[in-house]
């Protein structure tokens, strides 16, 4: 974030976000396991916490989740909701000081990002999901870290591949700054 | 297939005078009690509320039909992996064992248990007709302008209502990106392999980001040349003076939340235990 994004382009980051947010969560990508489809989404809030900072990614997590379950079970599980927030905070924290936007995201960065998605996924769907679940609602320990290793391990996976494959496509749409120096 | 499948249902009932921000406050006020207590009797009180105020709301079944279903599938899952994971959790909760059926190995079916899962599910249903009230009889614009009334940042609120304007153009957007790469032969659908499906997948995803981060650009430089965020405070235009009757869905709400507080204070904790 070597220019500091303005705070309206935040408001604006994290509106358009959150709406993504709700639209990729309703598609439904199948897998081979049934009942089972692949979570598109985090691979979103990976791309826009590394651009737009951890607030964002905090606040896309929180908000897009809360709406996405609000439309599609009318009701709200606050604890995985808070998870995703941390996960967007936490990767926007491990990515601080990247220059995506300049057009730098090669070798040291992707390493970088594949391991901050990772242990923000961990963090967030192996220790705060199911310490909510446990909290809020009481459920079982060892069904809800059942689950939470399943979403981590799913989430993990498809949010470092597309993740990784945005960012360097989206890196190469941006002028890198020096571009116009002489003999650099 | 990327439909959201509630929204706001146009046509007026008691529930739609409501100021937003009092059925704001109700539903907070019903989520947060429900989240509270386990007592069965309380949460059982407070969905047979929700109904009546359902029948009162004008809003057909028929509106949710869809809803309710998937809702239905994912709590007889939810339960099943409860009671794959943990058939004992309502012995070591209420300390009791009443076994009903003899099951194999530890997953005997004990009444504490049967119990702990109706409280469970109870609870999903104590939340649920509020939340779909609320969602069915209140306009986005108000929402957004109710949240900062509640004292959520403006910003943060004003996010929210980009984020519900913006999820049907975001939804059009993928259709039609969708389209066009089907048209080109590439299909996400179950036809494919799972590795060719992702490659599908990624040719539709970048266009919608890429051309999501340039709607961000342009609607942003729009928003700071229009002076947003300059000010401490701002106005919303959909803003209604509270009436009587929305002091009085405050108050219930406030009332909930304390009951709710009151019987963990009364029963000693969050259950109520009917074994002792």
């Amino acid at each position: 974030m070597t220019p500091r994004i303005s705070p309206v382009t935040q408001v604006v980051a994290i509106g358009i976000g959150a709406a993504l947010f709700v639209v990729l969560g309703l598609v439904r990508i199948p897998t081979p396991i049934p009942n089972t489809s692949i979570n598109i989404q985090y691979a979103l809030l990976a791309v826009f916490a590394v651009l737009y900072g951890p607030i964002a990614g905090a606040l896309i997590g929180l908000i897009g989740h809360i709406i996405l379950d609000a439309v599609s079970f009318g009701s709200i599980w606050l604890s995985w909701e808070i998870a995703s927030g941390v996960f967007g905070l936490l990767l926007g924290f491990l990515m601080l000081r990247n220059r995506v936007m300049e057009g730098e995201f090669a070798g040291k960065d992707i390493v970088r990002f594949v391991v901050g998605v990772v242990i923000a996924q961990v963090v967030a769907f192996l220790v705060v999901a199911p310490l909510g679940d446990i909290l809020i609602y009481s459920e079982p320990a060892g069904k809800v870290f059942a689950q939470g290793a399943v979403a981590a391990l799913a989430n993990s996976i498809t949010a470092s591949v597309l993740g990784v494959i945005i960012l360097s496509v989206y890196a190469r749409t941006r002028t890198r700054t020096g571009s116009l120096t002489v003999g650099s | 297939m990327s439909t959201p499948l509630l929204g706001y249902v146009d046509r007026p009932g008691p529930l739609h005078t409501l100021t937003g921000t009092a059925k704001l406050v109700l539903v907070i006020g019903i989520v947060g009690a429900a989240m509270i207590s386990f007592d069965a009797r309380f949460l059982a009180a407070l969905a047979v509320a929700s109904i009546v105020l359902w029948a009162a709301s004008r809003i057909r079944p028929g509106d949710l039909a869809v809803v309710l279903w998937i809702v239905g599938t994912f709590m007889v899952l939810n339960n099943l992996l409860i009671f794959a994971f943990a058939p004992g959790y309502g012995t070591d909760l209420f300390g009791t064992r009443h076994v009903l059926i003899d099951g194999p190995g530890r997953w005997d079916l004990t009444s504490e248990q049967l119990f702990y899962q109706a409280v469970v599910t109870l609870k999903y249903f104590a939340v649920m007709p509020a939340m779909l009230l609320f969602i069915t009889t209140t306009r986005p614009p108000e929402f957004a302008s109710s949240l900062s009334r509640i004292g959520v940042p403006y910003r943060v609120s004003y996010s929210v209502s980009l984020a519900l304007r913006y999820i049907p153009d975001v939804q059009r957007d993928f259709r039609t990106i969708s389209q066009a790469q089907q048209a080109r032969g590439l299909d996400t659908s179950k036809r494919q392999r799972l590795g060719v499906r992702i490659r599908n997948l990624v040719s539709v995803l970048l266009p919608l980001l890429l051309g999501a981060l340039e709607r961000i650009e342009t609607v942003s430089s729009a928003m700071e040349l229009r002076g947003f965020g300059r000010e401490k405070r701002r106005t919303w235009f959909d803003e209604r003076p509270f009436r009587a009757r929305d002091l009085v869905v405050i108050a219930v709400a406030a009332l909930l939340v304390a009951g709710a507080i009151a019987l963990v204070v009364l029963n000693g904790g969050r259950y109520w235990n009917p074994f002792a």
